[in-house]
């Protein structure tokens, strides 16, 4: 069953079409690659489906119920987790601190819960064993590594039970090895059970990981189908318009 | 493969003594001993209950102004306003009390007006974007000129039926001879590492610092805790001003004129960093310790007084020098 689908979805910022009439739907443990290049309007999608905006017209469904986003926050509490680009990370905080930032556990009573530092360094150091990264709870972000640092981003997305994660260019701004370990992260989390959705540029990672591959042109979704009946080829075309639709 | 995973996870990268001796603080607290036990030696009236009473007691002001400093900054802020806000708070408070209200009446009006500026402050600058420093000077201005329409630019020295609850408040040593103002600094110094170290709020003034719009996507309240900063940073400098009121026994629209420089130096020597991000309370102490004691010495060692400011200039220099160093060298 698909855990996320969406509806013949659009949005335009006044006169400009971002995304028009998209539909698509993500199984449970699946990892769809988004492709397309800038401007094609897979940043505008997955920014609906995070919250960040609202979609002009269409619906979206989550385990087959209405989703409704007003805030980012809120994506959250649906079980929707978010890896931002930039990682959103703080490098003067721990590893432990990154995890649970804005969702620190406390110990006491009422007004007087103090933070519980044991319990948030024990929790962040079983998250990076599942995801088996050599993260340190402990460690400061900035002596980071960029392999690290991603995981860092992740684990946050596994403090709750997260049923989607949207990963927006994770290899990005990393070295050749460290694709390599942000790629078994990624399995990591289809085996799991999470839907991944996966916007990246690099065509080898997706044909690596992704099980499907959803390419967008111009606001509008070109091709949909298994990795394994596609090619890197026929996506280049599909990205440049040189092959119109599949 | 599995126990070298476990191992490297459980394994910490930084033992507490190896903290403690990258630590600009500590560093810092080993010069002010290193100078304290000179001096015993130099000078015959370093070492005296009387001149250790002064020293400590005049660290205070500066001091307990730093520690609300101290939370701006990590923010990656800055309050130039406080040292006018002192002398407005001072002012309230002599102003209410020569009026002849009680003295509770007086330092809650002291205490509401610091708040009140904290506010302004603080919304201009979470709420309508203002930057910091351009806010604060502003309030710098404002707070001092409005010290001297209360009080019509005149020095008062009559403080009404509680004149002496306030002298004893300020100027007592209730505690085995410390000297109160230095009571109410450590108090205030373990809540501020306190609120740092084991509250969400504390940790969230961190995060501002450190990526503010990580912070944001996050879900933390980042205007929230950026007005309440600077409501602490004003009622830092009320509480100061009203202690110093007490000690003085006079107001003048003056006092504590300068004072925020001395204060950002204190904070910074004891090992804030403007960039944001990074400061601790026991810092802010030990960095108007610091001065203090450079002040102090410099006056029994008979030097000229002129030479203060390149003394305290040369220190504040001197402790984000080493800061440097050591980050070149990491960064290799």
């Amino acid at each position: 069953m698909a855990v996320l689908e969406l509806a013949n979805i659009s949005k335009h910022f006044g006169a400009i079409q971002a995304v028009s009439d998209v539909s698509l739907s993500l199984e449970a443990g699946q990892v769809v690659g988004l492709m397309g290049d800038n401007g094609a309007g897979k940043s505008t999608l997955v920014k609906m489906i995070a919250g960040n905006f609202r979609p002009s017209e269409g619906t979206m469904r989550l385990d087959g119920a209405e989703l409704v986003l007003h805030r980012p926050v809120e994506a959250r509490k649906y079980g929707i987790e978010i890896v931002y680009q930039d990682l959103a990370l703080c490098n003067n905080l721990t590893a432990a601190a990154n995890v649970f930032l804005g969702r620190e556990l406390r110990r006491g009573l009422g007004p007087l819960r103090i933070l519980d530092h044991k319990r948030m360094y024990k929790r962040a150091g079983e998250i990076f064993r599942e995801l088996k990264s050599e993260t340190r709870p402990r460690d400061l972000v900035k002596q980071m590594s960029g392999g690290q640092r991603q995981a860092v981003a992740i684990a946050r997305t596994m403090l709750s039970e997260a049923k989607i994660v949207l990963m927006d260019e994770p290899t990005a701004a990393i070295s050749v090895r460290q694709v390599a370990e942000v790629l078994n992260l990624i399995r990591e989390l289809r085996d799991r059970g999470i839907g991944v959705i996966l916007i990246s540029h690099r065509m080898p990672d997706v044909f690596d990981v992704a099980d499907r591959v959803i390419v967008m042109r111009r606001g509008r979704k070109v091709a949909d189908k298994p990795i394994a009946s596609s090619s890197p080829e026929e996506v280049t075309g599909l990205i440049t318009g040189a092959i119109e639709q599949v | 493969m599995a126990t070298t995973l476990e191992r490297t996870i459980e394994h910490r990268q930084q033992t507490w003594p190896a903290a403690l001796l990258a630590s600009q603080t500590f560093w810092v607290l080993i010069a002010v001993i290193l100078a304290c036990i000179f001096l015993s030696f130099a000078t015959d009236s370093f070492a005296t209950a009387k001149n250790l009473y002064n020293i400590t007691r005049n660290v205070t002001f500066v001091a307990i102004i730093a520690l609300g400093m101290t939370l701006v900054i990590i923010t990656g802020g800055i309050d130039l306003s406080v040292g006018s806000v002192l002398c407005l708070c001072s002012m309230v408070l002599a102003v209410v009390m020569h009026a002849g209200y009680s003295i509770e009446v007086g330092i809650a009006a002291s205490i509401g007006t610091a708040l009140l500026i904290g506010a302004f402050n603080g919304v201009m600058i979470a709420y309508l974007g203002f930057p910091p420093f351009v806010i604060t000077l502003g309030m710098l201005s404002i707070a001092r000129s409005l010290a001297m329409v209360a009080s019509n630019n005149t020095v008062v020295f009559q403080f009404g039926p509680d004149h002496d609850k306030l002298l004893a408040l300020g100027g007592g040593a209730w505690f085995f001879g410390i000297a109160n103002p230095v009571l109410y600094m450590i108090a205030l110094a373990l809540l501020t590492g306190f609120v740092l170290r084991w509250t969400k709020f504390g940790r969230y003034v961190f995060a501002i610092g450190g990526n503010e719009q990580a912070a944001t996507l996050t879900g933390v309240p980042v205007r929230r805790i950026k007005v309440a900063v600077y409501m602490i940073s004003a009622l830092a400098a009320g509480i100061a001003g009203i202690i110093q009121t007490g000690w003085l026994g006079a107001v003048t629209t003056n006092i504590g004129a300068g004072m925020e420089l001395q204060v950002i130096a204190a904070a910074v020597i004891g090992g804030a960093n403007l960039a944001g991000g990074v400061g601790t309370a026991s810092g802010a102490l030990i960095g108007a310790a610091l001065i203090e004691v450079i002040r102090n010495s410099l006056g029994l060692l008979g030097i000229n007084a002129f030479w203060q400011g390149t003394f305290i200039g040369g220190a504040t220099v001197l402790a984000v020098l080493f800061d440097r160093i050591r980050n070149f060298r990491q960064s290799e």
